[in-house]
């Protein structure tokens, strides 16, 4: 029981990288320019190698022969249980990386905790994807200042992706009943204890970006339940699609 | 995943590994890259382990096939396995494979607090490769691989990558 409910962590963390590293992943070859476009799929690449590493984990915990291609490409979409905000489509450049933003700084902090788990995996997995993660911070924060500062219309479009996708950032805190167990034993982040310092880091930089801190009552949330937007299935068909049509491809 | 805390390196098969090359930068081996953790004979079977730059680095597979085909020419069985801990840092680089990054056309990378600098572009710290100006400026944090930052030069207005400090 412990092993599974280790394992539904596992996906928890890995899912939000695999899903984010796909969106980035459609940029490649559409980037808005050169330089971003490689900027945006070498992030989908550490996001992806996380992944990997969390997978081949809870492949091994699994057993049954279970692989990592199993456990990316072969679930259904209410198996996956990522949060929403990193499923949600790549509608312009301000959008993409507001919603980078939007992740990256809750990212950071929750490695910074998972490097200290008792799960010396996870702690190995953590302490490597802190030094990448630490570079998309930056480069995302780095462009929410750019395009806020930027012209009246780059600014009217990343501050209306941040009103768009603040929605989202509530569910990064929710603790689900696998979390909640997992944190007992040692293992897990207590994510709920992260969300003043996010907000204080998050608003710090959107000042300095002259955006506005959205005030909203209402949150969406569900993601990591598997209960996804709609967007998941569009994204899902697109991911596994190899997969499915050309059974036991290898990574 | 086992976690190795210090390398342990045969002497032996330290001239084997040494022909093997990082496959994005030919010029420096995977010796000089610091990827290497250990490397023991058990069982007449090489046994290596390898540590990877960054996560996703698409290089890591190639190095795995490069090190059993460098074994393989010696009639020696290899078996190679990855290990995350502890975490790859650039301070592994050796002297040696600094100096074949900046005649290769990379700068090599600065110290921690140094870095950041040169990345926020407060500073004009790293030197050109070309004509050893320091006269550069930030083009991309992200290169052509995910540990490079693409720079250009303002003297000789050559563009070139730096390999960016990782601990």
């Amino acid at each position: 029981m412990k092993k599974e409910k280790l394992i539904q962590y596992i996906y928890g963390i890995a899912d939000n990288a695999l899903m984010l590293g796909q969106r980035l992943s459609e940029l490649c070859g559409h980037g808005p320019n050169l330089e971003t476009d490689i900027a945006c799929t070498n992030i989908a690449l550490d996001l992806l190698g996380q992944t990997r590493s969390y997978y081949q984990y809870a492949a091994q915990l699994t057993g049954e022969n279970v692989t990592e291609d199993d456990i990316a490409f072969l679930r259904t979409e209410r198996q996956y249980k990522n949060v929403l905000l990193v499923e949600q489509p790549n509608n312009h450049f301000g959008y993409v990386i507001t919603r980078q933003f939007l992740y990256d700084v809750f990212h950071l902090l929750l490695l910074q905790e998972l490097q200290n788990s008792a799960d010396l995996t996870l702690s190995a997995i953590a302490k490597k994807a802190i030094k990448e993660v630490s570079y998309h911070q930056r480069f995302s924060s780095d462009w929410i200042k750019r395009l806020g500062n930027g012209t009246e219309v780059s600014r009217q479009k990343v501050q209306e992706a941040v009103n768009d996708l603040w929605k989202f950032t509530d569910e990064l805190f929710q603790l689900t009943e696998d979390d909640k167990s997992v944190i007992e034993l040692g293992a897990g982040v207590d994510v709920s204890l992260l969300k003043e310092k996010y907000y204080q880091i998050v608003n710090d930089v959107l000042e300095e970006a002259t955006l506005s801190v959205p005030e909203l009552k209402w949150f969406r949330k569900g993601g990591k339940d598997g209960i996804h937007s709609e967007h998941m299935g569009y994204l899902l068909s697109d991911l596994q699609y190899m997969q499915r049509t050309y059974p036991n491809m290898k990574w | 995943m086992t976690i190795e805390l210090e390398q342990h390196i045969d002497p032996k098969l330290y001239s084997i590994l040494e022909k093997v090359s990082d496959p994005e930068i030919p010029v420096l081996s995977i010796m000089d890259m610091g990827v290497v953790r250990s490397a023991q004979m058990v069982n007449d079977v090489a046994e290596i382990t390898i540590t990877p730059t960054y996560s996703g680095c698409p290089a890591m597979d190639v190095i795995g096939d490069d090190i059993v085909k460098a074994f393989m020419q010696e009639n020696i069985k290899a078996k190679v396995s990855l290990v995350l801990s502890p975490a790859w840092t650039t301070d592994w680089i050796t002297p040696r494979g600094r100096k074949a990054l900046e005649e290769y056309g990379i700068a090599a990378p600065l110290e921690e607090e140094a870095d950041k600098e040169a990345l926020l572009g407060n500073k004009k710290i790293v030197k050109c490769p070309q004509c050893q100006s320091t006269n550069t400026k930030m083009i991309s944090q992200f290169g052509s691989t995910a540990c490079k930052a693409l720079f250009q030069c303002d003297d000789c207005l050559e563009p070139f990558d730096y390999f960016k400090c990782l601990k």
